[in-house]
């Protein structure tokens, strides 16, 4: 379980994150979702330790982890996917894979792993991870770097940012199959109602604050009843 | 040979018992100490100045030359002229390199000047590494100067490395490339301490279709200084890739001076060149996956000097 007690977070006197408190069960597939500048991939951030909060506490399982390094939270079992993947020169995705499985692993099971995120294992696994990737690609090869980690808490920060419409369709059905790849809870920033379909929980941020969470079904009612300027919060 | 021979001798040939197989040229100090030929490959001493020629025969395929320089005498200045003469369609690698343990007070110098002379079609695999150990506080230093001249379908491909030890090089590459023929040069070096390095690309394509391309990737790290100059001249319908890329730290300093030449149209020339320190984001990534911040800067070097 991981519990967020009164997380706050501002700059240049703006409230993104506005005295936040939520917890998300273990086991659970969670979906962050809000308005642009709502605070989401702040929120997101601020659980891996890439942010630092003003102030506020965060627990994972019962443990403070406010002020551990990032290292140390990914070590205690926190792992999170970039909304833009980083790029590497002269790092394969082998070696990248390698890096990120706690365990030794063999090239059979860096190509099970990607063919699990719909690559062509053979043809992937020992590019370097540069600019000669696209979009898509380099989300695929993302998604396989946090799911080799068998994490206890997986964060996925927006998925379908910068990838064409194409793309997306295909890599739609790898966040369906997620549950099969990903252990442990996960948490998605999107604003794909793709992505909300498959949500146990869905949580509505806007102007830094939690405006509603509850059921897909709750929530995603909720949004189609009102018109299109109104979905999500845009007011 | 002793324990710090063999230990220089597996650092640039890479074999663990330091035993070479095939045709080879061991100089140590100054003096070739052991030799091998082979049918197809053979090596004679030069009469006029110190070195070898090293003549393999046409169509000669997949056999390997190693001609390791290693010195552990301070104080020496070891200056060689080796000649490579590669047979029409003649397939082989050649492994070079230099070697030195400095224990002492006085500069140790190893200046290797290497001509390739590639027949028709001949393909060549060359690979240098340059490597230095030893506490004395004199410098080990090495000037190697490669010339490579191809025939019609030619193909060398040059891997240098230089990662550890030395403390001042001067690298000299010059290329004359003929239709058809291909000059393909990869380098890493990674520098520290006061150490410098500067590397000089010169590669002329004469012929129709000549190809060359250079990849130079480098680490100048604490008070290093590196400089990276490269001219390539295109002269006929022909294609040229330069790329530079140099990670920064510390107090370290990368001058990259490139130069593309075109007199003709259709020469085809491109040089790109990069420098700075190792990227946040990067950093970051590596920490998510557990790495420490020293751990990720480690990671993200050796990947890109591997």
């Amino acid at each position: 379980m991981l519990e967020l007690k009164n997380i706050c977070f501002e700059r240049d006197n703006k409230k993104i994150l506005d005295n936040i408190s939520l917890t998300i069960d273990t086991d659970k597939f969670v979906v962050i979702t809000g308005p642009n500048g709502s605070g989401k991939s702040t929120l997101a951030k601020i659980i891996m330790g890439i942010e630092r909060p003003d102030s506020g506490q965060i627990l994972l399982e019962g443990q403070d982890i406010t002020n551990l390094q990032i290292n140390e939270r990914a070590k205690l079992g926190v792992a999170f996917a970039f909304q833009q993947p980083i790029r590497f020169k002269g790092i394969t995705v082998f070696d990248l894979l390698r890096l990120s499985s706690e365990k030794e692993i063999n090239k059979a099971t860096a190509c099970e792993i990607l063919s699990k995120v719909g690559l062509c294992a053979k043809e992937y696994v020992d590019r370097e991870i540069n600019s000669s990737l696209s979009g898509g690609e380099l989300k695929r090869i993302e998604i396989a770097s946090v799911a080799v980690r068998n994490s206890k808490f997986t964060i996925f920060d927006e998925p379908e940012a910068g990838i064409d419409l194409w793309s997306f369709q295909s890599l739609i059905k790898v966040f369906e199959d997620m549950r099969k790849i990903v252990k442990g809870t996960t948490l998605i920033i999107s604003h794909q109602e793709r992505i909300l379909n498959i949500a146990d929980e869905v949580i509505l941020l806007k102007q830094g604050k939690v405006e509603k969470r509850g059921s897909k079904e709750e929530l995603l009612g909720d949004v189609k009843e009102k018109p299109l300027c109104c979905k999500l919060g845009v007011n | 040979m002793n324990n710090v021979e063999i230990d220089l001798l597996k650092e640039i040939t890479g074999i663990e018992n330091g035993e070479l197989k095939g045709a080879y040229n061991i100089r140590k100090d100054g003096q070739g100490v052991e030799r091998q030929i082979t049918e197809n490959i053979n090596i004679v001493t030069k009469k006029d100045v110190s070195g070898i020629d090293i003549y393999v025969k046409e169509n000669t395929k997949f056999e390997i030359v190693h001609i390791p320089v290693i010195i552990t005498q301070s104080g020496i200045k070891d200056v060689v002229y080796n000649d490579f003469y590669i047979g029409e369609n003649a397939k082989v690698t050649i492994i070079a390199g230099c070697g030195i343990h400095n224990d002492h007070h006085k500069d140790s110098q190893h200046d290797g000047i290497h001509r390739f002379f590639l027949e028709k079609g001949a393909k060549v695999k060359y690979i240098e590494k340059h490597y230095g150990q030893g506490d004395g506080t004199g410098k080990r230093v090495l000037n190697p100067i490669t010339e490579v001249y191809l025939k019609d379908g030619a193909t060398l491909e040059m891997d240098s490395v230089q990662i550890k030890g030395v403390d001042s090089t001067e690298r000299i590459t010059k290329g004359v490339i003929e239709e058809n023929a291909s000059f393909v040069v990869t380098e890493k070096i990674m520098t520290h301490g006061t150490q410098f390095a500067k590397t000089v690309f010169e590669v002329e394509l004469n012929g129709e279709n000549a190809s060359t391309k250079v990849t130079s990737r480098s680490v100048a790290t604490e008070d290093s200084k590196q400089e990276f100059c490269s001219k390539v001249t295109g002269n006929k319908k022909c294609f040229g890739h330069v790329e530079c890329d140099a990670i920064i730290k510390d107090s370290a300093k990368v001058i990259a001076i490139p130069e593309i030449v075109a007199n003709n149209v259709e020469a085809n020339l491109i040089h790109e060149a990069a420098i700075g320190k190792i990227a946040g984001e990067q950093l970051t990534k590596l920490m998510t996956l557990g790495l420490t911040e020293k751990e990720a800067e480690e990671a993200i070097i050796n990947g890109f000097l591997k």
